[in-house]
């Protein structure tokens, strides 16, 4: 059903649409001479008046906008790779100058300690002198002690012996002999003292 | 009276009537849409022109004509054709608009008049033999010689060359105008049969129609394209003659 209504349509509209064009026809407006004059004028005036006014204002601007724009791009690269080249050197010198600081500063530390060991080892000598020089008077020193303390030793020895004579015997003795006793009995006593 | 799809290209005079010498050259709806064509092309390549070295969209666009025209001349006609780009542009430009203002509908397809287009290629036609004859004097009638044909044939082939110089201008003109006024008498077929089948069948030829527009866009730029370029073939012959 809604088919039928569906080309029946279709099939009146396009009667109708025929109809319609066959009445009006008149061949194609192209082929009427009326305007072909009005058309070439016109044509002529506008293309003309087009083509020159691109032709001596407009083109040249845009040609002329391309070129500098070319001859800036190539400029722009140039200076760019100047600036590369010139970028790659700088870091070269800085690396350089870096190596150079990391080598001076590991000398400078190196001389330092070197300086400093060295002086340690100077300063450590002397008071090992010192010390020994210092021992060795000490030592003298205590051996004079001994010897200068065994004489007065032996002198009190002697003398409180024969004073110790005179008051039990009530006599002076010789001293000559008396001393060479208390010597001979000190020695004896120091030996003792001393251990054998 | 509006379903008749030839209506659309009749030319009625806008405004007053001027004749000079009993000539008529009154100011037509064709004039107005060579003049609209015209300030369109004048005002954007205007507009690309600023001197900027980053280019906005339009100086994009009109940079890019520029280079592409440039290209299609050097391509196919060589350096020695560069004095001629100017023209080649404007005729470019020229038929590519008008074209296009064709596409808007109710509007006026310039190109697709027989009288417009055949003006311009016979001036094309004349302008490059005259080229070609001041370049290569009568050395351009070699133009009709190609080398390296048989004696016997000679003849039949000359005439043949001959013919199809001859009817260069012709087939440069009626291809503009033939594909415009077919393109734009189908659309308005459709158009005619989605107004008369209604709102039950009137999807199938609108989506021709609506298919059509595309293909006439396309048709529209290649057609401009081609007539640009086998101007540019022809001055290649005139320019550089080698056969």
């Amino acid at each position: 059903m809604l088919k039928k209504i569906i080309f029946q349509f279709l099939a009146l509209s396009l009667i109708f649409t025929y109809s319609a064009q066959s009445a009006e026809s008149g061949g194609m407006p192209q082929l009427n001479p009326e305007f072909w004059v009005s058309q070439i004028f016109w044509l002529v005036l506008t293309f003309g008046l087009l083509f020159i006014i691109l032709s001596k204002f407009i083109l040249p601007k845009i040609s002329n906008n391309l070129e500098t724009r070319k001859s800036q791009i190539l400029e722009n690269i140039e200076t760019a790779d100047k600036q590369r080249e010139e970028t790659e050197k700088k870091v070269k010198e800085f690396d350089k100058i870096i190596n150079d600081t990391k080598v001076e500063a590991k000398n400078f530390f190196n001389s330092e300690r070197q300086k400093v060991l060295d002086d340690i080892n100077n300063k450590r000598l002397s008071l090992e002198k010192d010390i020994e020089k210092e021992i060795i008077k000490a030592e003298e020193e205590i051996d004079q002690l001994k010897k200068t303390s065994q004489e007065k030793v032996t002198k009190i020895a002697i003398e409180t012996s024969s004073d110790l004579v005179k008051q039990l015997i009530g006599e002076d003795i010789n001293k000559s002999s008396l001393s060479a006793i208390v010597e001979d009995l000190s020695k004896k006593e120091m030996e003792k003292h001393n251990g054998i | 009276m509006a379903a008749n799809p030839m209506y659309q290209f009749n030319v009625y005079r806008i405004g007053p009537e001027i004749k000079i010498n009993n000539i008529d050259i009154s100011f037509t709806n064709a004039s107005l849409f060579m003049v609209i064509s015209s300030l369109a092309i004048l005002i954007i390549f205007n507009l690309g022109t600023k001197r900027s070295i980053i280019p906005n969209k339009i100086q994009l666009l009109a940079e890019l004509s520029y280079s592409f025209i440039s290209k299609m001349i050097s391509d196919t006609a060589g350096s020695k054709a560069k004095p001629y780009f100017s023209f080649i542009f404007s005729l470019f430009m020229f038929v590519l608009f008008c074209n296009m203002f064709g596409m808007i509908p109710y509007s006026f397809t310039v190109t697709s008049h027989i009288i417009v287009t055949f003006v311009l290629a016979a001036f094309i036609f004349i302008g490059v033999t005259i080229i070609g004859f001041i370049k290569h004097g009568l050395g351009y009638l070699k133009l009709f010689v190609p080398s390296g044909v048989p004696m016997v044939l000679l003849p039949l082939i000359v005439v043949i060359e001959i013919i199809s110089y001859l009817s260069r201008p012709i087939s440069l003109s009626v291809r503009l105008f033939a594909n415009m006024m077919a393109g734009h008498t189908m659309m308005k077929v459709f158009g005619g049969f989605v107004v008369s089948l209604g709102i039950v069948g009137g999807w199938l030829p609108l989506g021709f129609s609506v298919a059509l527009t595309g293909l006439e866009i396309l048709v529209a730029f290649l057609q401009a394209y081609v007539f640009a370029i086998l101007t540019c073939i022809y001055l290649n012959d005139a320019l550089n003659l080698h056969h």
